[in-house]
């Protein structure tokens, strides 16, 4: 077709290629490894450029019971819940996740404040119970995760697995510990393009490379400020394809953790008579944000409610067709 | 497409002669360029070029109307790829496909749920703003019969046959509305070209590629039918989104005048999931007329919050109404925490407290959409502003104490709130990532 030639613009560069897990022939034990990044084309724009690599859907799983998560998604998940190892299994083999987020919130201080050894713990049965690579993520406190995240990372060392998150003020710590035992790591800035690249480069002047980075810029859910971070990751993609290499990296997005907090996807029929089926609004929300998101350019879709997740599976095909 | 300077410039007379007021000719077309002056200033530009500067300077993207009086959808007229680039100036309309072959009750009950669907979303009303009939039962009586009834619920209608009779059928009662017909193809274009040309309505124009949608566009114009719609498809989500992205840049980057007109979707996909993912990245790549065989409120609420948070300004801070807002099962002697009506600042406020599960209320002062520092560096969150917030009477009613935690940010501003108010004033944490803490250890109940 002649005008979809003429409608082509050329860019001069791509986002950086990571690779997530490592199998035994790399020093690990996963049987899935995955590849994100590496797209030289606007989002799924395939007549531009070659989109080497489908965005990944990874499930969400916690160190422990997420009590508070509203009841659609406590429901459909069940049990499992209360054994990470049980729950990520399930997510992998049930749901099909491509990948697993562990997310230690019960390290935090105000939560379980469990120690380092007993995350440490967890990371390990979750790795034994799943062969897909693994995302870890601490509890936001970051004195609390200088101390938990070393030890975790050594637990899982030679996995290449994804740890999070550094930023402008802390990233020392957590830098050695993935390049002592071969992870890839997570930036974070809230959705700000120069803070992004800031962490970037203070982490890779560290002498960590690039290509074991991916940037977190925050996600705002649907109705919840979606636009900045659409925006922001709009941006960020067309100065990588720009060949800014700063900014080149894939990008996370944890979508399940923001649209579950919308009162969108939470509200009870009682409290929204109008607002539709409450089992599969939340639903919906979950996966709108996804979907939305994906056209800015992301890379890694983190999610928590596997009919979510089945659908988003489903969207990524037909995207990558 | 604005037009450079040199460009104008070889238009004009190049004479010099001063009777615009500018010194000379190329000064003129400068200030052309710029928009600070309008080309009948010159008296002596032919009408040859007068033609090819207007054509010039119209919109890359046509504006077209659909339907009639304030329901009216207007869509076009972008000027961007990007929205962060400046913003999308016009939301898409957002509709449901009915088919011509329910029953009467059915389709009853269709109008009326068209005519109901609104959600209130942070004080803005969201709603379906668009219906489209669908041609399944191939009968014009049908047809008219349904198309009737739709545009009857007052918002805009689309008319989807490929069936130029059946068109002209159920235009003869509601042509009035100037309903979007939907629409040409190239084997039917000639009469339905007619037909749009005859009841003056706008047209969907559909085609396999965008060369053959290009080329059916130009011929349709030459017919002088000038409100065109693009119809792209909508079934094949990767294929529509990439022509929904073509179309747009060429029209905007490469000046392809054949393609400068808004575009339309149609999502008939029968899973409801993939469905509503299509619709929401029609959306926000571009789409004009987003339609869909969805009709459930909890599956077209997420898709009409896409326009709503796409087509912000980027520009403009998106703002909360001021206010108290009560944050779980709240009693009079809750805390009460202070912050702005920007809205990132009042929802990272919200979650905060919502994760503390400490319930509290959460004092927002309208600072024109600014976060706390500018806001007070701006002098838009000040003592008074916070005492008139304090004296007002929704916090009277319902906090029953007198005790508030301010920003720590803005801890300066403690003595000056005090002595203005009488309140106790807390000095809270700077970032909001300190709340549940702060709610759980300082804050020792009122
Ligand atoms: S009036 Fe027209 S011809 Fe005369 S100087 Fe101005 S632009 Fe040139």
């Amino acid at each position: 077709m002649k005008l979809m030639e003429t409608a082509v613009e050329k860019w001069s560069g791509a986002i950086q290629e990571v690779t997530l897990g490592a199998g035994a022939d790399a020093g690990g034990t996963r049987t899935s490894t995955i590849k994100v990044g590496g797209a030289a084309a606007l989002p799924f724009m395939d007549f531009e450029g070659v989109t080497p690599n489908a965005p990944v859907v990874a499930m969400e799983v916690w160190d422990c019971e997420p009590t508070d998560w509203p009841a659609p998604l406590r429901e459909a998940l069940g049990d499992v819940v209360k054994d990470p190892a049980e729950w990520a299994r399930t997510c992998v083999e049930e749901y099909g996740a491509d990948a697993i987020c562990l997310k230690l919130a019960n390290t935090h201080p105000d939560e379980g404040n469990t120690s380092p050894q007993e995350a440490a713990a967890v990371v390990k049965a979750v790795l034994a119970a799943t062969s897909v690579p693994l995302i870890i993520w601490g509890c936001e406190n970051d004195e609390k995760d200088n101390d938990v995240m070393p030890v975790c990372s050594q637990a899982a060392a030679g996995e290449r697995c994804l740890l999070g998150a550094v930023t402008e003020d802390n990233y020392k710590t957590l830098v050695a510990a993935c390049q002592a035992d071969g992870h890839s790591l997570i930036g974070l800035s809230p959705i700000d393009i120069n803070i992004a690249k800031q962490v970037n480069i203070l982490v890779s002047e560290m002498g960590f490379p690039l290509d074991r980075m991916v940037m977190y810029q925050t996600t705002g859910a649907l109705g919840y400020g979606i636009e900045y971070t659409y925006s922001i990751q709009e941006r960020g993609r067309l100065a990588a394809l720009g060949a800014d290499k700063m900014m080149a990296l894939p990008v996370i997005c944890m979508v399940g953790q923001e649209a579950w907090r919308a009162k969108e996807a939470k509200a009870t029929a009682e409290e929204q008579p109008t607002w539709g089926n409450a089992d599969t609004r939340g639903v919906y929300w979950e996966l709108a944000t996804a979907a939305t998101l994906l056209q800015a350019g992301s890379d890694i879709m983190v999610m928590r409610h596997p009919d979510a997740v089945r659908a988003l599976k489903g969207v990524v095909g037909n995207l990558m067709k | 497409m604005a037009l450079k300077a040199l460009d104008i410039f070889k238009l004009l007379p190049k004479t010099n002669c001063k009777d615009c007021g500018c010194p000379t000719c190329l000064a003129f077309a400068m200030k052309l360029a710029q928009k600070q002056t309008t080309l009948d200033q010159c008296p002596h530009v032919t009408d040859e070029s007068k033609a090819a500067l207007e054509g010039a300077s119209a919109p890359p993207v046509r504006l077209i109307k659909i339907g009639t009086g304030a329901a009216a959808l207007e869509i076009g007229n972008e000027t961007v790829l990007f929205r962060h680039e400046e913003t999308f100036y016009h939301p898409p309309g957002i509709g449901i496909v009915i088919p011509d072959d329910l029953s009467e009750e059915a389709l009853a009950a269709q109008v009326e749920k068209l005519a109901g669907s609104k959600f209130v979303r942070v004080g803005t009303d969201i709603a379906i703003n668009v219906a489209a009939v669908d041609d399944v039962a191939g009968d014009a009586d049908a047809f008219a019969r349904t198309a009737a009834a739709v545009a009857s619920a007052g918002v805009p209608v689309v008319l989807v046959s490929s069936d130029v009779d059946r068109l002209a059928k159920a235009l003869e009662q509601t042509a009035s509305g100037r309903p979007l017909i939907c629409g040409a193809t190239p084997e039917n274009w000639e009469a339905v070209a007619a037909l749009a040309k005859s009841e003056r309505c706008p047209l969907a124009v559909s085609a396999p590629d965008l060369d053959a949608l290009a080329e059916l566009t130009q011929k349709i114009v030459a017919t002088g039918v000038e409100d065109l719609v693009l119809n792209v498809g909508g079934e094949d989500l990767a294929a529509t989104l990439q022509a929904l992205t073509a179309a747009r840049r060429l029209a905007l980057k490469k000046q392809v005048r054949a393609l400068g007109y808004p575009s339309l979707t149609i999502c008939r996909i029968e899973d409801p999931m993939a469905n509503m993912s299509a619709c929401c990245s029609y959306v926000a790549k571009f789409s004009g007329v987003v339609l869909t065989t969805l009709t459930e409120p909890e599956a077209l609420l997420p898709i009409l919050t896409v326009r709503q948070n796409i087509y912000t300004d980027p520009r403009k801070p998106i703002q909360v109404e001021a206010g108290l807002y009560a944050i779980g099962a709240v009693t009079p002697d809750s805390a009460l925490l202070l912050t702005t009506n920007f809205s990132l600042t009042y929802y990272t406020v919200e979650g905060e407290v919502e994760a503390s599960r400490v319930p509290a209320y959460i004092g927002v002062v309208d600072t024109e959409g600014t976060s706390v520092l500018t806001a007070f560096a701006s002098d838009k969150l000040n003592a008074d502003n916070v005492t008139a917030f304090l004296n007002s009477d929704d916090v009277k009613a319902k906090v029953g104490h007198r005790k508030l935690i301010l920003p720590g940010y803005i801890s300066v501003m403690s003595g000056s709130l005090h002595e203005e108010s009488g309140w106790e004033v807390m000095v809270g944490p700077r970032e909001a990532s300190g709340i549940s803490k702060y709610l759980k250890t300082v804050w020792q109940g009122a």
